[in-house]
């Protein structure tokens, strides 16, 4: 089986929330900046964005 | 030496086994094959097919065993034909904003190559009617041969198997959802209400266990998809992966949900695309035609 989904970028407002270094991690400073960053970074990637829900947004190649 | 019997035969062989192809050849809403070229190239191995069938007869009565050999050996060359069709739609799927999938590609290549053996039976039959008796029972064997051929492999579509009605789209927080059906998590609100403005939504209800099993191939659910799009439109580009057609399953029922976000936003006409969406040859599952499976839904 192949791996085929890559989580691309994490866009974050809260740091505490997010770690690791599997992924480039984005902090916005409130959820309009984190929409946009998002979508930003989705359209170059040409991923998809996915929201953890607790304030958390990955970007993920499918 | 050939005399006239044989090539009257031979020409009316031909003729009709090249009508047949031409009329077997379907340019349709999924573009394929592309004219002219597509056409031409499949115009092209339908006229060898006939040849090779409609040759056959006057051989076989010639008793020359030699030249039958070579026409069966000529036969297997349509083998090749699947390949190259299989090949060619995968290499283009990769290249499509809403891919056939697997199944289909299959189920198309399939259809060419089965097709160029219907020509070839054809066309033996008409040439050996009409070395029999005449042009005219040889072409009248011809056009029932056509009319059971395509009764034969007509397919089924999905609203033989299934009903098709709307379904409401809507999120449960970042998830979207049509009817109770979770399709995806998607971030953004701009998505969520480009969603909510253009999507559309469609159940498909299997209609009893057999459907249910072929609604589940994956293959099946990515032709349905690709059929609605390529019919409705699809608002959709290569960086914007999150307006793909998507089709996902109920597991507690078997039903089956789309959602899409078409460039014409009408979902009668989507209900119609999805109704006629063929039954894939290589999806179609018959549980119930056993006796394990009877039982076990029950």
């Amino acid at each position: 089986m192949e791996l085929n989904k890559f989580i691309l970028a994490i866009i974050a407002l809260e740091p505490e929330k997010v770690g690791g270094c599997g992924a480039p991690i984005f902090y916005a400073v409130n959820r309009e900046e984190q929409d946009k960053i998002a979508i930003t970074l989705a359209r170059i990637t040409e991923g998809v964005v996915h929201d953890l829900e607790n304030g958390t947004y990955i970007i993920v190649k499918h | 030496m050939l005399d006239a019997p044989y090539l009257r035969a031979i020409f009316n062989g031909v003729l009709i086994g090249n009508l047949i192809r031409y009329f077997m050849l379907r340019r349709d809403y999924r573009q394929y094959p592309s004219y002219p070229h597509g056409v031409v190239t499949h115009l092209s191995l339908g006229f060898i097919a006939a040849v090779i069938g409609s040759v056959a007869v006057p051989v076989l009565i010639e008793k020359e065993f030699m030249a039958v050999t070579f026409l069966t050996l000529a036969a297997t060359q349509f083998r090749e034909v699947r390949d190259m069709e299989r090949e060619m739609l995968q290499h283009l799927d990769q290249a499509r904003l809403v891919s056939r999938g697997p199944d289909y590609i299959e189920g198309i290549a399939r259809v060419f190559e089965a097709r160029n053996y219907l020509v070839m039976f054809t066309s033996l039959l008409v040439g050996g009617i009409t070395y029999r008796s005449n042009i005219f029972y040889g072409m009248v064997a011809g056009i029932i041969a056509f009319l059971v051929s395509r009764k034969l492999m007509g397919g089924r579509v999905i609203a033989q198997i299934a009903q098709v009605r709307e379904g409401k789209v809507h999120f449960k927080g970042a998830n979207l959802f049509v009817e109770d059906i979770h399709f995806m998590n998607l971030g953004t609100d701009s998505v969520k209400e480009t969603y909510l403005e253009r999507g559309l939504g469609v159940i498909i209800e299997p209609f009893d266990d057999d459907a249910r099993a072929t609604l589940s191939s994956n293959g099946q659910r990515m032709a349905i998809a690709h059929d609605a799009a390529a019919l409705l439109g699809i608002y959709k580009d290569v960086d914007t992966a999150e307006f793909t057609p998507i089709v996902r399953r109920d597991l507690d029922t078997g039903r089956v949900g789309l959602v899409i976000v078409p460039i014409e936003r009408d979902i009668e006409f989507l209900l119609e695309a999805v109704k006629r969406v063929p039954v894939l040859e290589s999806a179609y599952r018959a549980p119930l035609k056993t006796y394990i499976g009877r039982k076990a839904s029950d």
